[in-house]
This record gives C-alpha cells, sequence and structure tokens, in this order.
C-alpha cells in the first residue's frame, strides 16, 4: 500500500479534496444558515440534484455557462421558498416537507431529464456548458502550492470565499443577528417587532441559493454533465458537517473538508483492486465515524468533569 | 394628574368560546403605578396583549393621550410609547446585552454591518440616563433574573416607551431583587413613566402601587385608590369572597424518618454539581420548606427523589428503602407522590381528559385493570369522586385537561397525588401561577396530609407559603444547604434572603443533628 501513501501525500490529492470538498461546503454553508434561524432545511439533497439539472439544461438553451449557474441558483432559492411556504404558511413539519423535496427531486430529475434530452440517465446528448477554471497569477507558479491552489473551478473558490462572507452574514450583519435571534428566541425577536417569518423566508431562500450553487458545481464543474441521483447524499453529508462544525461558520470549513478528504480518499483508491463499492463506502462510513466521535467527546467532556469531581 | 391612557367596553371572546374580557373599563393616569389584579383567568393577561397589541378585541375601544387608536400588534403599540416587560423575558440568552437591547433596530456602520460599538453606546446612555446599572457587553444567560429584567425595562425605554406593563414582575425575583426593582420604578415614576403592574401579591401592590384594577371573571370590579382599600377589601373583590390568607395549622408532631439523603450529588452534563453534597431527612408528619431562588438546585434535587434523575454520588431512602437504582414506578410504589414543577409538561398529559389524567398513576392497578380490558366503570366513578373532592371545575371527566385554567388543572394533579395515600409528598411550587382560591385549597390539603402523617418536601419559589406552610426550613444556594432551621416559626424574611442569595452560609454546626449527619 506504500503508493497510497504517494497519492494522498502528493499534490494531485490536495487539488482533488478541494475539488470534491466544494459542494459539501455549499450545502453545509447553507444548512447552517438554516438552522440558525431555527428553521432545519434537510432538502439540501434534492435541491441540489434540481439545481444541478436546472444548470444543464438552462446552459444548454442559453449556450451560456453563466446563464446555466443563475438558473440553477434561482432554482434552488425557489426551491427554499417553497420548503419555507409549506413549513411556515401551511404549517406541515419542515422535515416532512423536505424528505417530500428529496423525493420529489430524485423522481423529478429523471422525467424532467427524459422530456429534456431524451434520455433517463445522463444528460451528454445535452450541449451544456462548463464553468471555466481559474489560474491564479503568481501562485499558480508555485510549486506544491500552486497546482493544489491555483486552476480550480470558480465555484471552488466561491464557495471558499462564502465562508467568510457567511460568518459576516451571521455575525456582523443586523440580518444575521436577526437570524440568529429568531433561531434561539422567536418569541423575543417576536416581541421586539422583528418578523420571525420573513426572516426564516430569508434564511430558507438563502440555504436554496447555496445549494444551488452546490448543483451548478456538480454538474457543470465537477463534470460537465448531469446524471441521475449525483449528488450521491452530498446533501446528507453536508448536514453531518454542519453539525460537527459545531454550527460556526470555520468548524463547517473543516469538517466540509474532513469529509471532502474522504471522498478524494475514496475516488484515489479507485486506482486499487479493492472492490469500486467498498471504496464508495468511505465517505459516508467516514460521515457516521465523525458523528460518533462528536457523540462521543461531547459524552466524555462531560464525564471526565464528573470523575474529576469525585476524586 | 391627565388621563394617558383609556381601554373603554373592551370584550375579547377567545375562538375557543372563552370570554375573556367583558365589557372592560381601564383607565391609567400618567405618572402612576397602576396594579392589575386578580386571580388566574380573571383577564389580566388577555386586557395587557390587548393594550400591547398582541391579541384584538372584539368589541372596545382605546385612547392613548386622548386620541382613538387601533393597536394591530406589538410594533404599533411600541411606536405609540407602549412597552411590556413579559413574566417570561423576551431575550436571546446566547447574545450580549447590547445586541438584545437594540435587535429590531440595530445601529448600522457603512449601511450594511452591524454597529456593536454604537449598540453599546446606545445601551450605557439609557442605561445611564434612568440609572439601570447593566453591563452592555455581558452574556445574556450569565445574568442574574433580576439583572435579565432589568434589561426588559431598559429594552422598553430605548424603544421610547412611556407606558411600561409589567407582567407579574416579582414572581422570580428575591426579596432584596424585588426592593431594588421598586426603588427603580419609583425612580421611573418620579421621571414620568407611567407603569402599569400585573401581581397577585398584595402586599407588594399596597407597598408600591397609587391604584389598581380588579378583575374578576373577565369583568372590572372598579379602580380603587390603593390607600382606600384594605386587603381584605381587595381580596373579596378579587374572589367575592374573604380568603383566608393564614393557613390554620397545629404544631407538627414528627414521628420516623420517611425521607433521608446522604451526600446526594449530581453533576449536569457539563459536569458542574447542581446539586452537591445534600444531607437532610424528613419525618413523618412534618412538612419541609425549601427555600432558595430558583436554580440553585432545588428542580434538581426533587428530580432524583422522584427518580427523573440518577444521582452522580450519595444515597436516597425512602422509608428505609434504597431508591437511587429504583424506577419512577417502582419509586412510586413506595407511596410517594408528585407534585411536578412543570403542570404541563410533567403533571398532565394536557390533550388527554380530566378522567385518564386522574388515573394515570393507577391505570395498572386490579382495582381498575382487568385482565384483558379496562373496569370503565369502576375508573369513572373514582375520577367523579376525585373531581368532586378537590373541587375541579370543569363539564365532566370527559373534558380535555388544557380547556381548563391554571388552577383547576393543578387540581387535578394535586387530585391524583393526593389521593394515592402518599407517605411521602414531593410538591414542587405547587400553587405557582394559580388562583389564590385553588392555592388556599391546595395547601390546607396539604397540611391536613401532614396531619394524617404525610411527610412534605415542600419546594416553593413563594416565601410566603414556604414560611407559612413548612415546619422546618433548609435554604438551598449553589445546590448546597446554605442554612437549615427547625422550625421555620423562627424565621426571619430578611435574613432568609441572606442565605437565598449567599450571602451568608450556615456552618455545619450550626444546622445541627437534623440535617442527618
Amino acid at each position: 500500500m506504500g503508493s497510497l501513501f504517494d497519492i494522498i501525500f502528493s499534490a494531485n490529492f490536495g487539488y482533488a479534496v478541494l475539488r470534491v470538498t466544494t459542494p459539501i461546503l455549499f450545502a453545509s454553508l447553507g444548512a447552517l444558515i438554516s438552522i440558525k434561524a431555527g428553521v432545519v432545511n434537510i432538502s439540501m439533497e434534492g435541491t441540489m440534484l434540481t439545481a444541478a439539472l436546472a444548470g444543464v439544461a438552462i446552459s444548454a438553451y442559453t449556450g451560456s455557462a453563466f446563464g446555466g449557474l443563475v438558473g440553477a441558483v434561482v432554482v434552488g432559492m425557489l426551491l427554499g421558498l417553497l420548503l419555507a411556504y409549506f413549513a411556515l404558511n401551511l404549517k406541515t413539519d419542515i422535515i416532512l416537507a423536505a424528505i417530500a423535496i428529496n423525493l420529489m427531486a430524485s423522481g423529478g430529475t429523471v422525467f424532467g431529464l427524459f422530456v429534456i434530452s431524451g434520455d433517463r440517465g445522463i444528460s451528454s446528448s445535452l450541449a451544456s456548458k462548463v464553468l471555466p477554471r481559474i489560474q491564479i497569477p503568481i501562485l499558480h507558479q508555485i510549486p506544491v502550492l500552486g497546482p493544489v491552489f491555483s486552476n480550480h473551478n470558480v465555484l471552488t473558490y466561491v464557495a471558499f470565499i462564502s465562508v467568510a462572507l457567511v460568518y459576516i452574514l451571521l455575525y456582523k450583519t443586523p440580518l444575521g443577528l436577526r437570524i440568529r435571534a429568531v433561531g434561539e428566541n422567536a418569541h423575543a425577536a417576536d416581541s421586539v417587532g422583528i418578523s420571525v417569518k420573513k426572516t426564516q423566508y430569508i434564511a430558507l431562500i438563502m440555504s436554496g441559493a447555496f445549494a444551488g450553487f452546490g448543483g451548478a458545481f456538480m454538474s457543470m464543474g465537477y463534470v460537465s454533465w448531469f446524471s441521475t441521483n449525483m449528488i450521491a447524499g452530498r446533501g446528507f453529508i453536508a448536514l453531518a458537517a454542519e453539525a460537527l462544525g459545531m454550527g460556526r461558520p470555520f468548524g463547517v470549513l473543516l469538517t466540509s473538508l474532513l469529509f471532502g478528504s474522504a471522498d478524494a480518499l475514496a475516488n484515489a483508491l479507485q486506482a486499487f483492486r479493492i472492490p469500486s463499492e467498498f471504496v464508495q463506502m468511505v465517505p459516508y462510513v467516514v460521515t457516521i465515524i465523525g458523528l460518533v466521535v462528536y457523540a462521543q467527546r461531547k459524552h466524555s467532556a462531560a464525564q471526565k468533569v464528573r470523575q474529576e469531581d469525585r476524586a | 394628574m391627565e388621563e394617558i391612557l383609556a381601554m373603554k367596553g373592551i370584550t375579547k371572546v377567545y375562538p375557543n368560546g372563552i370570554v375573556a374580557n367583558k365589557d372592560v373599563d381601564f383607565s391609567v393616569r400618567k405618572g402612576e403605578i397602576h396594579a392589575i389584579m386578580g386571580e388566574n383567568g380573571a383577564g389580566k393577561s388577555t386586557l395587557m396583549k390587548i393594550l400591547f397589541g398582541m391579541e384584538q378585541p372584539e368589541e372596545g375601544e382605546i385612547y392613548y393621550k386622548g386620541e382613538k387608536v387601533i393597536l394591530h400588534s406589538p410594533n404599533t403599540a411600541i411606536n405609540y410609547g407602549i412597552g411590556m416587560v413579559h413574566q417570561h423575558f423576551m431575550l436571546v440568552p446566547s447574545l450580549t446585552v447590547a445586541e438584545n437591547m437594540v435587535l429590531g433596530v440595530e445601529p448600522k456602520k457603512s449601511s450594511v454591518l452591524f454597529d456593536f460599538e454604537k449598540a453599546v453606546q446606545m445601551t450605557e446612555e439609557v442605561s445611564q440616563k434612568y440609572n439601570l446599572a447593566i453591563d452592555p457587553k455581558a452574556i445574556v444567560e450569565d445574568l442574574a433574573v433580576g439583572k435579565k429584567q432589568k434589561l426588559e425595562i431598559l429594552k422598553a425605554l430605548l424603544r421610547g416607551a412611556e407606558v411600561l406593563i409589567l407582567d407579574e414582575p416579582t414572581a422570580v425575583l428575591t426579596p432584596q431583587e424585588t426592593k431594588e426593582l421598586f426603588e427603580e420604578l419609583i425612580n421611573l415614576k418620579n421621571q414620568g413613566f407611567t407603569i402599569i403592574f400585573i401581581s397577585h401579591k398584595l402586599k407588594e401592590i399596597k407597598q408600591i402601587t397609587d391604584r389598581l384594577t380588579i378583575l374578576r371573571n373577565g369583568r372590572s370590579m372598579g379602580i380603587h385608590e390603593t390607600k382606600a382599600i384594605s386587603e381584605q377589601e381587595i381580596s373579596r373583590l378579587m374572589v367575592g369572597r374573604d380568603v383566608v390568607l393564614k393557613v390554620d395549622k397545629q404544631p407538627a408532631t414528627p414521628g420516623d424518618v420517611v425521607i433521608e439523603t446522604k451526600g446526594l450529588s449530581y453533576h449536569d452534563a457539563t459536569g458542574k454539581p447542581v446539586v452537591n453534597q445534600m444531607s437532610f431527612r424528613v419525618r413523618k408528619g412534618e412538612i419541609m420548606g425549601i427555600a432558595g431562588v430558583e436554580g440553585n438546585g432545588q428542580g434538581e434535587l426533587v428530580e432524583l427523589i422522584t427518580g427523573l434523575k440518577k444521582p452522580s454520588v450519595g444515597d436516597i431512602f425512602i422509608g428505609g428503602v434504597p431508591v437511587k437504582d429504583l424506577t419512577v414506578k417502582e419509586i412510586r410504589n413506595l407511596k410517594t407522590s408528585h407534585i411536578p414543577e412543570d403542570r404541563m409538561v410533567y403533571g398532565v398529559a394536557a390533550e388527554g381528559t380530566i378522567g385518564e389524567n386522574l388515573i394515570s398513576d393507577r391505570f395498572d392497578h386490579p382495582k381498575y385493570n382487568g385482565k384483558l380490558l379496562q373496569k370503565v366503570k369502576s375508573l369513572i366513578s373514582r375520577s367523579e369522586e376525585l373531581i368532586k373532592d378537590y373541587k375541579v371545575k370543569c363539564d365532566g371527566h370527559t373534558q380535555q385537561v388544557n380547556m381548563l385554567s391554571g388552577g383547576n388543572i393543578q387540581k387535578v394533579v394535586v387530585a391524583r397525588e393526593f389521593s394515592s395515600d402518599p407517605k411521602l409528598i414531593v410538591a414542587d411550587q405547587p400553587t405557582r401561577g394559580i388562583d389564590v382560591g385553588s392555592t388556599e385549597f391546595i395547601r390546607r390539603k396539604l397540611v391536613e396530609l401532614r396531619d394524617e402523617g404525610t411527610a412534605v418536601l415542600l419546594v416553593s419559589a413563594d416565601l410566603n407559603e414556604v414560611l407559612e406552610l413548612s415546619d422546618s426550613l433548609m435554604v438551598m444556594y449553589g445546590g448546597e444547604i446554605a442554612a437549615y432551621f427547625e422550625d421555620a416559626s423562627q424565621v426571619d424574611e430578611m435574613e432568609l434572603g441572606m442565605y437565598m442569595l449567599g450571602l451568608k452560609t450556615m456552618e455545619q454546626h450550626e444546622m445541627g443533628g437534623a440535617t442527618g449527619e
């Protein structure tokens, strides 16, 4: 397995980690905003999937990658709006409404794909566009750093910049203060004239927008086509990343990178003679281990203090 | 003095048909402290919600500074200058004082960012102007209750309130904090603010208010000058009969020890000891009161005794049996009754009927349970008996519990818990937030059971209740026993306050041998 280490410690692997972290990071930032507002959006998976198809279809139709991106984000926002309408106006359980969106997306995208392209599995017959990669001038020349950090898809940079933007939004703007207030004590927000509903609408629409970016990246950056179920659980992994990230944007960045690494590792392992079904399990197994470690640590921290007290 | 605010002919009917206010007239003069009094369900809260724009009346008019106004929402009320300090604080715990202050009216810098420095400065200005000291950068969850209340008052003042509505502000305060609040309120009054003060507590109202309005069954019993009306007259108007505020009781004749704890400790999830090394005992035929500011481990102590939580260290014996590892059910089978603090969560199944709730601790008893089916007849007759004995005001045993008033819900809990022939009653805030009539009834029942030989552990935030009912008295502070008085009748209220606030702690030898060591 010596060559496995060669792979992990190569610049290619570093590049791959950032690449596969991108969709998870987008989705977990979206989830973070929704959870801060007290309305957990677990429809990230379905929203990303729908947005991925929308991006491909619209970019093929308009002939513009940027048009496809805008379309994907708008579709993401619309699904966020739909979830908000169900949960906040019709008062359905938000988890059930989100599950419905996920199911609708997994079936609906196949149907949509068939209507648009006549294919049921993959959109390769559509002349869809791909979002550009960006070479960062000086960094590009630097060994190791250049191959890792330069020449990524534009959305990868957007994702990492978004971490800071979400931080500023949540902690440095009046809207962020309101989102956190609404999520923590809606009555308190209500009593000072903040519209809880409006704030939660905004948060869900923003979370949909982030899922839209994630979806666009999948079909117009990660690969250049749409295929059925192409999000493959990333929307749910993102929820785990959000939980592990302790509800802080930079914590979410770290845990997204962890899951991204697992994803990249799974890709790298496919070069070996390991059954691919087994390899593909890796990201999900890491997700479960991550959650167990997280729960365990919370538990043992409490227990440690307890034992110290007894002594 | 001129009238700043008037409500005329207010009628409010809730969608479920309950008439909360019926043709109520109410008016407040500028610069007075005006009390609104009444039993639970008398319509005080509804009237204030209407005044604060949270509810819309079916009939009636509101005048503010002589002009007719329509208050659609709290925002409208705030804009007119009406502010409210709710009983349950409307604060966001993880945010700072300054952030809570400006929530909804956030100052901005460079037109998009939140200006925290400005928020701190605004807080300091208001705080200094009205002489209500607070640290703008403190995190709200770290504040004591009194400070949180102060923050709520400041929030209203920052938003330009001229009329302040305070909903039972002293319910959560220690005697010292109450005194401080009253000084602050009088100070605000002298600066021209108008204060509407909702309370049950006669003594306080006599002490601080200028006038008072009494509500009974949704109707106004008139506006009175506080000085000109006696306490007896107030309680007569409130309940329509003279309430005996003193509990008549004979001296206790304690017998054998019923419950004993040894070095009982409980650590919360973060490992902090919430109950710390508590050793005490309660004897047969004795009411032991536990006084203390809320959140000093009383709730956890009750949960440990009743089996809802397991002790981290130490032992509990009920009737000599160690109960540490027993289930709630097994502890109950040792003839332990529990009146929980939160009746809606632990006391009743709110959606269930009165009958179902009355038998929820004994539905599996052979008397009510056949081999396959329940013995419906005996269940019904028992329920009806209890409803009658405990004077639960309702339409019958099939009525849903959440349709009852707070006092009657508590009577359902009490009926169930007291009728199981208990050896030990753990009563946690048994009369919180309920009307005078039910309070008196429950207190009398407790004393009756004591006389019959039941041991009672009484936790209450209401100092008068603890002092009135208890035979012996324990003060909890920071999860520990701060003081123990063998004879509760010898305790001075101000001295008790010192122990409750942790300003004083008794030495082990002062507490005597009675704590079980």
